[in-house]
């Protein structure tokens, strides 16, 4: 029973969101997709909003969440913008693998 | 039963992550993304952030992964394929990763005044009113400058993210 009413410390949530940005980093520099690069840039936005919720339990501050709020707002917007860059230089270069996508210009 | 769930969803969460880092196929990737982002919804309701975690289905595991899975599928992304840029990447990466996580290890287990979650007892239990009550107080009286500033940035987002995607009339007329 002493399973069940245990307390689970805040700092283990804050290694999980360390664990899972380090994930997103090592995802951006070996994945060789440009979407799955964008989607590892997700999962780091999404490790540290975990960061935020945990800090903002911590110090009984709802501005964390708010701060949250605005991050998953700006992260909608940015993927929205993002996919259509990659639909551009799709368009244009016909792949999407990053090692061939070496030019700024299109 | 926290501790459960805890470690039930931080599972699955980190599991979720390892697989997008070794599928190969972008959709799987975007698959086990949705899965990460999920159980990370089921976390912010153990802290206590019932708004939030709704929010994160709807935006991110909704929305934002529907649009992800759209455009792999649009453009009929296959298999990445291995190259001297990731073999590379790969070896210098993964010593700088493993660094900086062994020093955020470091910096969290070793930090004072960091407390213990209780389940049931989010950051506005004193109050007596509910997460959303207390969050939309503060987000619609002190914060309403950047809420509706944050609304002009997504009207942006949308007109040049059709701006960028949609073809010019010049190619159209070259392809007929």
């Amino acid at each position: 029973m002493s399973l069940l009413q245990h307390d689970v410390p805040i700092a283990w949530y804050l290694l999980l969101s360390a664990a899972l940005f380090s994930l997103g980093v090592v995802g951006f520099l070996i994945k060789r997709n440009l979407i799955t690069v964008f989607m590892s840039i997700e999962l780091m936005l999404n490790a540290v909003n975990l960061s935020f919720v945990a800090f903002a339990y911590q110090w009984h501050q709802v501005r964390g969440q708010i701060f949250v709020f605005f991050v998953m707002m700006v992260a909608a917007a940015e993927a929205a913008v993002g996919l259509a860059i990659i639909i551009a230089v799709f368009r244009v270069r016909a792949t999407l693998a990053v090692d061939r996508i070496d030019l700024m210009k299109l | 039963m926290h501790l459960i769930l805890f470690f039930l969803f931080a599972g699955l969460c980190l599991a979720g992550a390892i697989n997008l880092l070794l599928q190969s196929h972008p959709i799987n990737s975007a698959l086990s993304l949705i899965v990460v982002m999920t159980s990370l919804a089921v976390l912010y309701l153990l802290l206590g952030a019932e708004f939030l975690a709704i929010a994160q289905i709807i935006v991110y595991a909704g929305a934002v992964m529907v649009l992800f899975t759209f455009v792999v599928m649009l453009l009929n992304a296959g298999r990445e394929e291995r190259t001297l840029g990731s073999h590379a990447a790969a070896r210098i990466g993964f010593p700088a990763v493993v660094a900086i996580l062994a020093v955020l290890a470091t910096v969290i287990l070793r930090a004072q005044g960091l407390g213990a979650v209780h389940l049931g007892e989010g950051l506005t239990n004193s109050h007596g009113s509910s997460n959303l009550v207390v969050l939309s107080q503060v987000l619609f009286h002190e914060l309403l400058l950047p809420f509706e500033v944050t609304s002009v940035l997504i009207l942006v987002a949308i007109l040049g993210a059709v701006a960028l995607a949609r073809r010019d009339d010049e190619e159209r007329t070259a392809e007929k």
